[in-house]
């Protein structure tokens, strides 16, 4: 029979437990609507950009002249796996559903004799590919003191792979993130970003209807906008994946918290019953004490 | 002068303005340009510069550094890559865009020694930033070297 105070320590202590997820959950909704207003402001100019881009990769692409960042380098023999996650844990799967899939995806192009390498963005995401895969690990950015995301981290994480790419260590790049559908689910994501790969939206009728005049011309904006395109899609995937961080960090702290109060009233029931049970059998004694007399 | 077109500036941090003008100054690559209602369509690569709104709540004046300019039957867009209202910007914030000007033409001459189209470009935009400055009251000389 469990003793009476170990289990008065222990209501004691998943009390304080569930005291705690209960703020972080409360944080994190905190978290979250700025992050999904961070992600909402951010929307009219991707999808402004990506509208653009889509009319005139439509135009230039084809041509044998287009430039490499859109038409790829010829080859898709190194590929570079950029593995965005957060910094730090307790937001339920988050953290190992974008690992899950960046692993698959390595193993499915190590497979067909591919060569892989990994920059990963956030600790966790280093973490869980350190065991396994720590030879293909190239790189790490490192984004703990960036409270708020702006453009500038997107930017410095866009020019690095630029440059990378320029100087021929990789062929295709990838990144990995998690987009933001609502606070209890969020979709691991890949999505390729060198070369790059603009698709009109259906309901974007007028992007391929207007005849656009291009100054100074449709190679010299695209060579322009070609980088800037990179930095875009970085930046709404980490805004995405803060968001969805938050949303993650939310939900699996909600659950902590209700099974911190089941687990309570749990032990409380227990703690009730052990000490009656210690009444009764002190009556017991007693009469039956008295009894033998 | 009733006629207005839509006109949004946004960055890909916020959207700093939407609503109707009368017409846009658009500091382009190529050159400075109006755009007034019924404009043909036309896309365009920013300089560093200053983009001048007029519209029927009066004048107003945003600092853009790059990015690109859609001029379009719906209306007129501006996607800058780093955007602010030129009240807003301090001599901080032009010192770091200046710096950084500075150092991407002092890396192109290193880079690109057989390319001197792109050491030139780099030199533009420095020159541009120069000139902005000038403009704006605000003074291109501090971490000069």
């Amino acid at each position: 029979m469990p003793n009476l105070k170990d289990l008065k320590n222990r209501i004691a202590s998943v009390k304080s437990t569930r005291k705690i997820t209960k703020a972080m959950q409360m944080v994190a909704a905190a978290k979250l609507r700025r992050a999904q207003d961070a992600a909402e402001s951010s929307r009219p100019y991707t999808e402004r950009f990506n509208a653009v881009m889509a009319g005139l990769s439509a135009s230039v692409g084809d041509s044998e002249s287009a430039p490499r960042l859109l038409a790829g380098t010829g080859s898709d023999q190194t590929h570079l796996l950029v593995v965005m996650t957060a910094e730090r844990g307790l937001c339920g799967g988050f953290n190992g559903n974008i690992a899950k899939l960046a692993k698959s995806h390595a193993d499915k192009l190590l497979a067909e004799g591919k060569t892989v390498k990994i920059i990963t963005v956030g600790k966790k995401g280093r973490d869980a590919l350190r065991r396994g895969y720590s030879e293909l690990l190239t790189d790490h950015v490192d984004l703990t003191d960036v409270k708020h995301i702006g453009y500038d981290d997107a930017k410095s994480i866009a020019d690095d792979l630029l440059a990378r790419f320029d100087d021929g260590q990789f062929d295709v790049a990838t990144i990995f993130y998690s987009q933001f559908e609502n606070v209890v689910s969020q979709i691991p994501t890949a999505q390729q970003i060198i070369p790059a790969s603009y698709e009109a939206k259906e309901d974007e009728q007028d992007a391929g209807g207007t005849l656009y005049d291009y100054e100074p011309d449709e190679q010299a904006i695209l060579a322009d906008l070609l980088p800037r395109g990179v930095a875009t899609q970085i930046f709404s995937a980490l805004l995405e994946n803060a968001a969805s961080e938050q949303g993650a960090r939310m939900s699996a702290m909600d659950n902590a918290t209700r099974n911190a109060g089941e687990m309570i009233d749990k032990l409380t029931i227990q703690y009730n019953r052990t000490r009656q049970a210690v009444i009764t059998n002190e009556l017991i004694e007693i009469i039956s004490g008295a009894e033998a007399l | 002068m009733a006629d207005t077109v839509q006109f949004d500036l946004v960055s890909p941090e916020r959207r700093l303005t939407s609503g109707p003008v009368n017409q846009v100054l658009i500091p382009g690559a190529e050159g400075d340009m109006v755009a007034m209602p019924d404009h043909a369509p036309v896309i365009t690569n920013l300089r560093p510069g200053i983009l001048r709104i007029e519209g029927p709540d009066g004048e107003d004046e945003y600092v853009v550094t790059g990015g690109f300019a859609e001029i379009s039957a719906n209306g007129i867009s501006v996607l800058a890559e780093w955007s602010l209202h030129r009240g807003d910007v301090t001599q901080e914030h032009y010192d770091k865009m200046l710096q950084d000007a500075r150092d991407a033409y002092e890396k192109a001459q290193v880079t690109f020694k057989n390319e001197p189209g792109l050491v030139d470009d780099a030199a533009k935009v420095l020159a541009d930033m120069v000139a902005m400055g000038d403009h704006i009251n605000l003074d291109p000389a501090i971490g000069k070297s």
